[in-house]
């Protein structure tokens, strides 16, 4: 009876956004109502199922609505949510056609402005972006550590010396300055353009990022993409060649991912490293990262993950090394809201990084696989 | 890029300024913001260091030293800011200063790693093997030694060998570590804590001569009476002992190898010698502030009977007492026969080193926070101890390594020097080291200034207890 209702409310249209009616239409018509009754049991949690529970068997038509209505948490939102899930999981088989068409832009116009509302509160370390700035503490030495490795020189205080590296998605600039001090030469690019004018700020006092980092606010498709040579820095090369990408917690906003893999290959020297964190795509991220983190301990801006962008990484892994990269290590990263810190865990369920190095031309890569950081 | 002109930008200092912050007064904020925004253009003149050490002491010029040698620091600008004079040692002088400090092991591994310590033994320093401390109500004794008198405990060392050793390490670094002497820190500004983009993020130290320079890590090591500190306005927990430290250097009536260090803990105060040399000791004699002045009155004569009665009479024991003591050191020796050490005299003093008597007062002080946004607090600055345990500067070695140590594996993570994380990563740590230790020498000072009989009989069952038990000792013996 309950799971009837459930299944009208995925009829029913939730808030504006053209993205989700998009995907409405196209899951209706091809499952039926029992099949995604039965699934939709089997595979419910203890705790939503409470909360189905709570709800009342009259007027759900206008329950659903009320709850549509609010832009407070409500368990009706996320048991609607979860019912649209399980459909489309159902329906569409392993591959998210629904989620990311393929426009061939990496950039979505809702991330741009949900992005653009938070730009002045990028580095304020207690606040919105703090598990950002704490990530800093993974992300950095993953970075580093695997360039090092790849290096043969040294320079002592200056690890990274000598490297260009791309900050794909630098919001604020939170992980380029890092990479900056440890003497990188960083560009940081990003949609948003507030953000990258707050990173520019950021940035212009301290004597020893001026020369080591800079930004550019445009998209990844118009940096590798394009004969003009007008934005490129460096007339006797074609396309600017970084020896490493990083695009941290940014996939999970993209709206294609073919055509960011296929940018990163453009920009990357052969045998130059792809890294990614990002969020996987399983029940438990769904319940951790979007019902605790946003929701419940407002640890992230509410609204700021969608679950159907989540990519897991053998997904990931897939698009990737059909796109000429070879996968070299993936490791899961845990946070803990108590402590605010995050570590290195063998488990992928949740956050994951991945190391990638474009491959050569040639069919065969020298580089030996490397393994996890530390 | 950015479009901002002057009036905006002063005028979102301003707003942001009104942002309730929660350590300063409201006029302050409004002042500071004021001056921020006004100084928008000069940031680009000024140069930036990225740690500037204020004060250039034993452990201010430490932590120069041990931040420009450290390699993932290698190219940091660094600045040691010290008011005195260049301490120069070519030659070491014939006499003996007044000022000395016992250099634990630990902190002679700091000293060996920064390449003073071989500067150090090159000069002068002298090694005792054992300690023994005593009471003068009683009979009860502690030594403390390593178990087979071969290693030595500790190493008596002048204040002034110490700076000198590493002056000479300073002058060998690279251009990227400046010391600038005879400069005088007149005002500090600083930076607002959440980065507001238009007001300068550094700390601006203003010098006497009127020159500004900015930083990113401000490191206060100027001392008990810091300047940084207050400031800062840190809430410190500091009382005046009332007794101050008569200091001198003594001469021994016969040499000897001179390789104890002894402590006995009168009434009045603890009177300690500690070895210089086969022929000569340092004292050092906290008493009260009266007593101070008329044993810096005496003729040298009776300032040598003083000293010597000091150590050896017996006036100040009663009977019951030693009865007492007797007894339990009698029980104890039942349980563990083998336990106890037998109880030495300190050598006789004949003479004293030529105006080398000096007093200062004593006092203990903690600051309640070590550390602010971008500043934070090393040696007597963020802690001060009553001298009767020897440990003031190797307190502050130990802030020293640690604060090393943070900041090269931040500098290692591309961090800003100057970020809150580490910081309190610091404070944590070296609090916890330090409070329990201080707490222990102010109880100790505490219980050793009364010769109520109470307190005497707890204090000698105490001491005879702990020294019998080696697992007590050992955990006392903190060095």
């Amino acid at each position: 009876m309950l799971s009837y209702f459930a299944l009208l409310a995925s009829w029913w249209p939730l808030k504006p956004g053209s993205s989700r009616r998009r995907r409405r239409k196209q899951t209706r018509r091809c499952c039926t109502a029992d099949d995604c009754r039965e699934m939709y049991c089997n595979k419910f949690g203890t705790s939503l199922m409470f909360g189905l529970k709570g709800l009342e068997a009259t007027s759900a038509r206008g329950a659903f609505q009320r709850a549509a209505a609010r832009s407070g948490f409500s368990w009706a939102a996320v048991c609607k949510q979860r019912t649209l899930r399980q459909q489309r999981s159902a329906c569409a088989g392993m591959h998210q056609t629904g989620v990311r068409s393929a426009v061939h832009t990496t950039v979505d116009p809702g991330e741009v402005k949900r992005f653009q509302l938070l730009a002045n509160k990028w580095w304020d370390e207690e606040g919105d972006f703090a598990a950002l700035h704490a990530m800093n503490d993974l992300r950095v030495p993953f970075v580093r550590d695997n360039l090092l490795n790849a290096q043969r020189e040294r320079h002592p205080g200056q690890p990274l010396a000598g490297l260009r590296i791309l900050d794909v998605g630098c919001g604020g600039g939170l992980l380029s300055e890092p990479l900056g001090r440890l003497g990188a030469t960083v560009l940081g690019i990003d949609p948003v353009e507030d953000g990258v004018r707050i990173a520019q700020l950021h940035a212009a006092h301290d004597p020893d990022l001026r020369d080591q980092v800079s930004y550019r606010a445009c998209t990844l498709e118009e940096l590798a993409g394009g004969g003009e040579a007008q934005q490129l820095q460096q007339p006797e090369q074609g396309v600017t060649q970084f020896d490493a990408v990083v695009a941290s917690e940014v996939v999970e906003h993209l709206a294609d991912l073919d055509t960011f893999a296929i940018c990163c290959s453009r920009v990357l020297k052969p045998g130059g490293s792809l890294f990614i964190t990002t969020l996987n795509k399983t029940n438990l991220s769904y319940a951790l990262a979007i019902v605790v983190a946003e929701q419940l301990l407002h640890i992230v801006p509410r609204g700021t993950h969608d679950w159907e962008k989540f990519v897991s990484p053998v997904e990931l892994e897939r698009l990737l090394e059909s796109n000429g990269f070879l996968v070299q290590s993936v490791q899961g990263m845990l946070y803990n809201p108590i402590s605010g810190a995050w570590s290195w865990t063998s488990n992928t369920e949740i956050n994951y990084a991945l190391h990638a190095v474009k491959q050569d031309d040639e069919a065969e890569d020298g580089s030996t696989p490397l393994g996890g950081p530390r | 890029m950015h479009k901002l002109t002057k009036a905006p930008l002063a005028l979102n200092g301003l707003g942001r300024c009104l942002i309730t912050e929660k350590h300063l007064p409201p006029v302050n904020i409004i002042r500071r913001g004021l001056v921020c925004s006004e100084n928008r253009t000069d940031c680009s003149k000024t140069e930036v260091y990225d740690v500037i050490i204020s004060g250039g002491g034993m452990v201010g010029s430490a932590m120069a030293c041990s931040l420009g040698m450290d390699p993932n620091l290698a190219g940091k600008k660094i600045l040691l800011l010290e008011a005195g004079h260049k301490k120069v040692m070519d030659r070491v002088p014939d006499t003996y200063s007044t000022r000395v400090s016992s250099i634990s092991p630990g902190s002679a591994t700091l000293l060996s790693g920064i390449g003073a310590w071989e500067q150090v033994t090159r000069m002068r320093c002298k090694p005792y093997k054992r300690m023994q401390v005593w009471d003068a109500c009683s009979d009860a004794l502690i030594t403390f030694d390593k178990e087979d008198l071969l290693d030595e405990m500790a190493y008596i060392v002048e204040n002034d060998i110490v700076v000198a050793a590493i002056t000479r390490q300073l002058d060998a670094m690279p251009e990227n570590v400046q010391v600038k002497y005879k400069t005088k820190v007149v005002k500090y500004t600083w930076p607002m804590p959440h980065h507001a983009a238009e007001s300068i993020p550094w700390v601006k130290v203003t010098l006497a001569n009127g020159q500004t320079l900015q930083t990113k890590l401000l490191i206060g090591a100027d001392g008990p009476n810091s300047m940084v500190r207050q400031k800062l306005g840190i809430p410190t927990v500091k009382w005046n002992y009332d007794q101050s430290a008569v200091v001198a250097v003594l001469h021994l009536s016969e040499p000897t190898e001179n390789n104890v260090a002894w402590q006995r803990f009168l009434p009045t105060g603890p009177i300690a010698m500690l070895p210089l040399s086969d022929t000569e000791s340092s004292l050092v004699w906290s008493t009260s502030h009266y007593l101070a002045e008329e044993l810096l009155e005496l003729d040298e004569e009776s300032f040598v009977d003083a000293i010597n009665s000091a150590f050896w009479s017996n006036e100040n024991q009663s009977d019951l007492v030693e009865t007492a003591g007797a007894l339990f050191r009698g029980a104890l020796s039942a349980i563990m026969p083998s336990a106890g050490s037998p109880r030495q005299l300190p050598p006789s003093v004949a003479g004293i080193g030529p105006k080398s008597r000096v007093m200062f007062p004593l006092g203990v002080g903690h600051a309640s926070e070590y550390i602010r946004h971008r500043v934070a607090l090393i040696g007597d600055a963020a802690h001060r101890v009553h001298p009767l345990a020897g440990q003031g500067v190797n307190l502050g070695f130990g802030d020293v390594a640690c604060l090393t140590h943070l900041l090269s594996q931040a500098a290692f993570n591309g961090k800003d020097l100057g970020a809150i994380q580490h910081l309190l990563e610091y404070e944590t740590e070296r609090q916890r080291h330090n409070l329990p230790m201080m707490t222990a020498i102010d109880l100790m000072k505490r219980l050793y200034s009364t010769n109520a009989a109470p307190a005497v009989l707890l204090r000698t069952f105490g001491l005879q207890a702990t020294n019998m038990l080696p697992t007590l000792k050992v955990s006392f013996h903190i060095f």
